[in-house]
């Protein structure tokens, strides 16, 4: 979790466009089904648990992980330019340990 | 030591069958036992009741887009899209991703706010084997809708 995350936000937007947002982030997604080949114990689960999105304080869109999810969790989605302001990023993972992102949006 | 040896080569053929359809068997039972232990359908349908509240979705609005044939099941892209103006009064509230395949059947599980324009969102999952992927969405007037897609797994990519 130490490496920043990579996230894609437009710079600039027209009022009511549909912007698209891009976010990777990376992170081994240990399962917990995986075993240790030379002892035979199982690895234990550390994924990321969480990913949320917000713009201006105001949660856009909030995602809970399974290890199911690949490794190196990547998102991405949409959001509809209403006023300039701020997106905040933030990932959760099992030990507790948060990273966050936050990118400027002007609009237009 | 050889005369037994020889008993054995003679009793031959038909023993050797024999053995080999006790051993298919075998193998047969072991595999049941894994799937045990891995998601079955009835898991993943029990995973979207869980997460709609109980309530039956209807087939339609949601579409899970992902490759016909995942050559490499660790990591594979997968897009949930549902049909819906995602206004104030008429949006998409939540949505689950479930592999009936994967040792647990939950992938991801998303909460939107109209804010996001479209409801859409693509990320990368892990298969496991050849399944089916189920997504479901709860409205904001509380009406369930699911889409399901098929996906060939070449290499699976849950470990184990």
């Amino acid at each position: 979790m130490a490496k920043k995350p990579r996230v894609k936000v437009p710079k600039s937007a027209k009022k009511g466009e549909q912007i698209q947002i891009k976010t990777l982030i990376s992170h081994k997604m240990e399962t917990g089904t995986r075993k240790n080949k030379k002892t035979g114990k199982l690895i234990p689960r550390m994924i990321i648990n969480t990913f949320s999105c917000s713009f201006n304080g105001k949660e856009l869109l909030k995602a809970t992980l399974h290890p199911s999810v690949a490794a190196n969790p990547y998102f991405a989605f949409y959001a509809k330019a209403t006023e300039s302001g701020t997106f905040d990023f933030v990932w959760t993972d099992d030990a507790g340990k948060t990273v966050s992102a936050s990118s400027k949006m002007t609009v237009a | 030591m050889s005369t037994t040896m020889n008993k054995s080569t003679v009793i031959g053929r038909r023993q050797v069958l024999k053995g080999a359809g006790l051993g298919a068997l075998a193998v047969v039972g072991t595999g049941l036992t894994t799937s045990e232990a891995a998601a079955t359908p009835e898991k993943a349908a029990k995973a979207i009741s869980k997460f709609t509240g109980g309530k039956k979705a209807t087939a339609g609005k949601v579409t899970v887009k992902l490759p016909e044939i995942a050559e490499n099941g660790r990591t594979v892209p997968v897009t949930v899209s549902v049909d819906s103006p995602m206004t104030d009064a008429d949006h998409v509230k939540s949505v689950i991703l479930v592999a009936e395949g994967n040792p647990s059947p939950e992938v991801v599980s998303f909460t939107m706010a109209p804010g996001l324009g479209k409801a859409e969102v693509s990320t990368r999952m892990r298969l496991g084997k050849t399944q089916n992927v189920v997504a479901a969405a709860v409205m904001s007037d509380g009406s369930v809708y699911s889409g399901t897609k098929q996906v060939k797994v070449t290499i699976g990519g849950c470990g184990g």
